[in-house]
């Protein structure tokens, strides 16, 4: 009951020995994820935590472990060139927690990913978790708790406000993916609600969105014409002033397009109900779960 | 980050994109030896502030607007004096205005036609895309909305760059005539070079003109760079002038805090961007105006949090602080310490609501209340926004 990671996920980890891989490679390792790998170039050989080899490339990784997918932390200046590496080694799920990664460098990414079978989750994520099974990020694995609610959302901690909101009123989540507030991102929230749509075992979905770009509008024409699942909605950045880069690189209202107004009608024209303070997301679910 | 009309002049100088003939000039003599250099009797002498309307602002020693044609050196020299430390109130400046360090003086070209030309990055298909229109020097907003055909698109392959045959094909549907059409494509070619090697997120060139003597050439830029691309690009970063920046998103950058300035009295203080944006958004919906955007980050440090409170306070706009933490990876009760700390280390005088949820969080609330600091302790998310409206004094 889950979407792209469970209990059979196998992870690597590009950039496991720096400060931040290591700290949360190690949160990761206490939730559950069977972490089957690390990449350090020049460090191959190494074992982590006294269990984890480290390679110098995920080729190797992928070789000698079976790995199927991989968390990156490596700097954003070498950031988009981890993810190639991890898509030509075929590796199937990318998750870029990476945060700063060039627009330009992500542009030719995205235009080679077209040619591969790996999918990207980010980059400037807090990652994905199927609650009790496997989690792939930064994000506290104690406020999920397993269930049937979806969770996409462009935000990391407004995320973690509207998980535990569900879970402290006795809902728990299939999966939870932060998708990333980059401008050019991997998986978008048309793919994620998808997903979800496709999923069995979700049986209502949350879609967090923000100022900037049109993602929130393309997956709610989606849902309008192929899901009857009941789906809520929440858009940050209400107050945001036009052309100001509100922290995410991707969370800016330019050329009077992508505001927050214009989001939440799409959202509203598509029946989707639509949580009018941070506050009642869960909530607003709930209303229509039936 | 912004830059001045010199600098982009500048700049695509280097990459072959041609302007009009001009220099940069920081002193009267100086602006006399450009304008001498120039050898010609049609100049113009431009006031450099990051802020449009230049030509209908006011100086606040009375002289009426910061661009002026002339066509003497010597004249050029005179009206560099009245500009060079003086300060330019626009529309866009507010009442403050901005003091003008540096003037460019130019040759002023007849125009013959004026086009719109902007490279940028087309969220949709994650690729560049090239934005055109005959309707050159008006905004491109008000044209997309009136009559969309006007406008042209041109899809460019992020891998291969602008081609050649497109920038021909640019130039046709813009109707350059075949004779001008080489130096057309030439500037199209040099624009999206400048673009792609920049890592710039826009170039935007309104107008780009054709002159009555026959020159293609790029009139008025606004560049926006990608902020996470600067590293690579000491040049550019070069090219930030912080007295045009408001001084307290200078502070917040050196501490690596995300803050944007707004008009309201509540300062906010929130870790993660989209929970930010949506306590603003909160503090609105209860009645209440945010003074500011404030991301303190995931892994914020005490050190950060005291640095964020000074910034807060610094503003004399706010009246009353909400801090809203939802606290993950750190633990909510060594957030508590670390605002109980801030709060002695600034002497805090003015109403403060914090909101915590997450690790920890009884015993970060227990910390608070038990402080003996005037700190209000909020539920969930409603009760701080209605607190903290509440305390707020009403504008």
């Amino acid at each position: 009951m889950s979407v792209l990671v469970d209990k059979n996920t196998r992870l690597v980890v590009q950039g496991i020995t720096g400060k931040s891989g290591a700290f949360h490679t190690r949160s990761c390792m206490e939730y559950g994820t069977n972490v089957v790998a690390g990449v350090t170039p020049a460090r191959g050989g190494e074992v982590f935590e006294d269990k984890v080899p480290v390679f110098d490339t995920v080729h190797e990784a992928r070789e000698q472990t079976g790995c199927n997918a991989t968390m990156i932390f490596v700097p954003p200046e070498f950031a988009a060139d981890a993810i190639l590496e991890a898509a030509d080694a075929g590796v199937e799920l990318i998750v870029c927690i990476t945060e700063g990664i060039p627009v330009m460098d992500m542009m030719r990414v995205k235009e080679m990913l077209k040619a591969s079978n790996s999918r990207l989750i980010g980059p400037n994520c807090p990652g994905i978790i199927t609650p009790g099974q496997c989690k792939i990020g930064i994000m506290p694995g104690y406020i999920h708790k397993p269930g049937n609610i979806g969770v996409v959302s462009r935000s990391g901690t407004l995320t973690y406000e509207a998980v535990w909101q569900l879970t402290s009123r006795g809902h728990g989540q299939s999966t939870c993916i932060g998708i990333g507030g980059d401008p050019i991102i991997g998986t978008t929230t048309l793919d994620a609600v998808q997903l979800f749509a496709a999923d069995p075992d979700t049986h209502g979905i949350i879609l967090i969105g923000e100022i900037g770009g049109s993602a929130e509008e393309e997956a709610a024409a989606w849902l309008k014409e192929n899901c009857d699942k009941p789906v809520a909605g929440f858009i940050a950045g209400a107050t945001a002033p036009p052309g100001r880069r509100m922290g995410h690189a991707g969370a800016i209202i330019s050329g009077g397009k992508g505001t927050a107004s214009a989001k939440k009608e799409a959202l509203r024209d598509a029946g989707i109900a639509v949580a009018e303070t941070p506050s009642t997301i869960a909530d607003t679910l709930l209303a229509v779960v039936k | 980050m912004n830059i001045h009309e010199y600098q982009a002049k500048e700049l695509l100088d280097r990459f072959g994109a041609e302007t009009p003939r001009g220099g940069v000039a920081r002193t009267p003599a100086e602006a006399e030896r450009v304008a001498r250099e120039l050898g010609t009797n049609q100049l113009v002498v431009k006031s450099q502030i990051h802020a449009g309307g230049r030509g209908k602002g006011t100086f606040t020693n009375g002289f009426q607007g910061g661009v002026h044609l002339c066509k003497t050196a010597g004249q050029a020299r005179d009206l560099a004096a009245k500009m060079l430390g003086q300060t330019l109130v626009t529309h866009q400046t507010g009442p403050a205005g901005r003091v003008v360090n540096h003037v460019l003086v130019a040759e002023s070209v007849e125009i013959e036609k004026e086009f719109y030309f902007a490279v940028l990055l087309d969220r949709a298909t994650g690729a560049p895309v090239i934005v055109a229109s005959r309707e050159g020097g008006m905004d491109i907003e008000e044209v997309a909305a009136k009559s969309p055909e006007k406008i042209i698109r041109e899809a460019v392959d992020p891998a291969f760059g602008l081609q050649p045959y497109q920038t021909r094909k640019l130039a046709r549907e813009l109707g350059f005539a075949p004779q001008q059409m080489r130096a057309a494509c030439k500037l199209f070619a040099a624009l999206y070079r400048c673009f792609h090697d920049c890592d710039c997120s826009m170039v935007e060139i309104n107008p780009l003109v054709l002159t009555k003597g026959g020159q293609v050439l790029a009139l008025d830029a606004k560049f926006s760079f990608d902020d996470n691309a600067l590293f690579r690009h000491p040049d550019i970063m070069a090219l930030r002038d912080v007295g045009e920046e408001d001084p307290r998103e200078v502070e917040a950058s050196k501490h690596h805090l995300s803050y944007i300035g707004l008009d309201g009295n509540i300062g906010c203080m929130v870790n993660g961007a989209g929970l930010a944006m949506a306590t603003m958004d909160i503090i609105k919906h209860h009645g209440g105006e945010p003074a500011n955007f404030l991301d303190v980050g995931g892994g914020a440090t005490e050190e950060q949090v005291t640095e964020a409170f000074k910034i807060l306070l610094s503003d004399p706009k706010v009246k009353a602080i909400l801090v809203n933490i939802f606290g993950g990876i750190m633990k909510c009760d060594i957030i508590a310490q670390g605002v109980m700390n801030a709060v002695k280390a600034v002497r805090l005088g003015i109403p403060l609501v914090v909101r915590l949820e997450g690790t920890n969080v009884e015993l970060g609330r227990k910390m608070l209340a038990e402080s003996g600091l005037p700190i209000a302790s909020a539920s969930d998310l409603d009760d701080a926004a209605e607190q903290i409206v509440k305390l707020a004094p009403k504008e």
